[in-house]
């Protein structure tokens, strides 16, 4: 899967599922600031991870992921390793 | 003593999803019962139902308060938000008001056994979501009505199998009666998927009238042979007389009397001295007599022994007076959880548009219910004051009088 693909994936299961604005979607966005997504989200969101990319989130390797960015970076790094 | 009233009232039922529906399918004896095909593949006895879709609640609550509602939960949204606009209470006013909520609730068995799926697939709770603990608990109701609209006065779920609501809004109005709230959103939910009902099924209560889904289910009828379960969510806003005069409030009707009892004996087989407790200990709470009761909206489930015990009860109490008595089950089948509340909205539309709904396929009195007056036909007639009898598995009973504010 590529970067791109990744991110189209990732942004629509964003706006369909977790209902962010559309509008807030960017590379830099801070995950809770901007985004507004909250811990319970964080749950909801690693169910949706395991269903649409196949690995499970760990808690502790999202500890440093902040950004929309580095989050698309993250699932990369997971699945194309 | 304070008086306590009833301020708005919201319905979401297989007769009808809001007040106006509901009162012309009372009106008409119109049934809501069908068949859920799904069920025979569940290996149930009867795919016997109530028949009431899930409301769509995307685009009207925000993400965050609906994924931790069950199908009952939105039931209860859905009734709730019809009865704090019938109270003419908006967002402004929860914001600024302490507002108490007693709900009635005895399962969420639908997200319980999706979560156990998943769980037995995926052996991995964190795989659950972030709703399945909230959908889960008997409290989801009240957790997630009092998150919703705010509520910061007393938050609790009465789980008293059929009589849950009945209770809930006993215990409401003592709250408000003894001083400890002014305003206090009581009411009761059931579920209606077919998850929810199985183990009921087992018990081979249920009616198996399959070719007659409209007629299965008939109260204090010799024929009958069961309930039929069913669902929905009723709500009542319960108010302080003075609070709701000072605030304007169109006051559709005083609670006047509660009355409960536990029959002690069997876990599923009823008990006519608990129904005659409840009812003497509600007519003793209103100082009223049994003259005075213009109708009775009978518990009657349809099944052969409880409706004969409660016909029982009715002669010791009423035989004299004989006032008119229905089962509005006969339209609705058994919901369960949420009939307490359910069946004083609807006696209370009959109250308020001045006629008894009809017991439908009442057709053959047996030994027992040959002595009561039970209403056949819808009939016109003006109700001052009526009884609501709600009992319910492990001998739970309530009974609650209801008049008009004249």
């Amino acid at each position: 899967m590529t970067r791109q693909e990744i991110i189209d994936t990732t942004n629509e299961f964003l706006i369909d599922e977790i209902e962010v604005e559309k509008e807030s979607i960017a590379e830099d966005s801070r995950l809770k600031d901007d985004l507004g997504i909250d811990s319970l989200d964080f749950v909801d969101i690693a169910v949706i991870v395991e269903r649409k990319f196949g690995f499970k989130i760990k808690a502790e390797e999202m500890m440093s992921v902040q950004t929309l960015g580095e989050f698309y970076n993250y699932i990369d790094s997971k699945i194309n390793r | 003593m304070r008086r306590v009233v009833i301020t708005g009232m919201g319905i979401y039922s297989c007769i009808g999803k809001n007040l106006n529906e509901v009162k012309e399918s009372l009106y008409a004896g119109r049934s809501g019962i069908g068949i859920e095909a799904i069920r025979t593949e569940f290996g149930y006895r009867s795919p016997l139902t109530g028949i009431l879709d899930r409301p769509v609640l995307k685009g009207v609550l925000d993400r965050r308060l609906r994924t931790g509602m069950a199908e009952e939960g939105e039931f209860a949204y859905m009734a709730t938000v019809e009865a704090l606009a019938n109270a003419k209470i908006d967002n402004t006013f929860l914001e600024n008001n302490e507002i108490g909520i007693i709900y009635g609730n005895d399962s969420s068995a639908k997200a319980v056994i999706e979560a156990h799926e998943i769980i037995k697939e995926k052996r991995d709770t964190t795989l659950l979501g972030s709703g399945a603990i909230f959908q889960s608990m008997n409290s989801t109701v009240t957790m997630n009505l009092s998150t919703i609209f705010k509520l910061r006065g007393i938050n609790f779920t009465v789980s008293a199998a059929c009589a849950s609501g009945s209770h809930s809004i006993g215990l409401g109005y003592m709250y408000i009666r003894n001083g400890l709230q002014d305003m206090v959103i009581c009411g009761g939910a059931q579920e209606i998927n077919a998850y929810s009902m199985g183990s009921f099924d087992g018990l081979s209560a249920f009616s198996v009238r399959i070719d007659e889904p409209t007629k299965a289910s008939r109260p204090f009828d010799a024929h009958r042979d069961g309930l039929v379960p069913s669902g929905g969510a009723a709500t009542l806003i319960l108010e302080e007389y003075e609070h709701a005069v000072q605030r304007g409030a169109d006051i559709i009707a005083e609670v006047v009397g509660y009355g409960f009892s536990s029959n002690g004996t069997h876990i599923s087989q009823p008990s006519n001295e608990g129904c005659l407790k409840a009812m003497q200990r509600a007519l003793d709470d209103a100082g009223m007599k049994p003259s005075e009761i213009d109708y009775i909206n009978a518990h009657a489930t349809s099944t052969p022994i409880g409706d004969t015990n409660e016909a029982i009860a009715l002669d010791a109490l009423f035989s004299k007076t004989r006032p008119l008595i229905s089962s509005t089950k006969s339209m609705t089948g058994h919901e369960c959880w949420m009939a307490g509340a359910s069946e004083v909205v609807y006696s209370t539309l009959m109250m308020l548009n001045s006629f008894v709904a009809p017991n439908i396929n009442f057709e053959t009195p047996d030994e027992y219910s040959a002595r009561l007056n039970i209403a056949t036909h819808t009939e016109n007639k003006e109700i001052n004051a009526y009884l609501s009898n709600s009992f319910g598995f492990g001998g739970t009973n309530s009974a609650l009088i209801i008049k008009k504010v004249i």
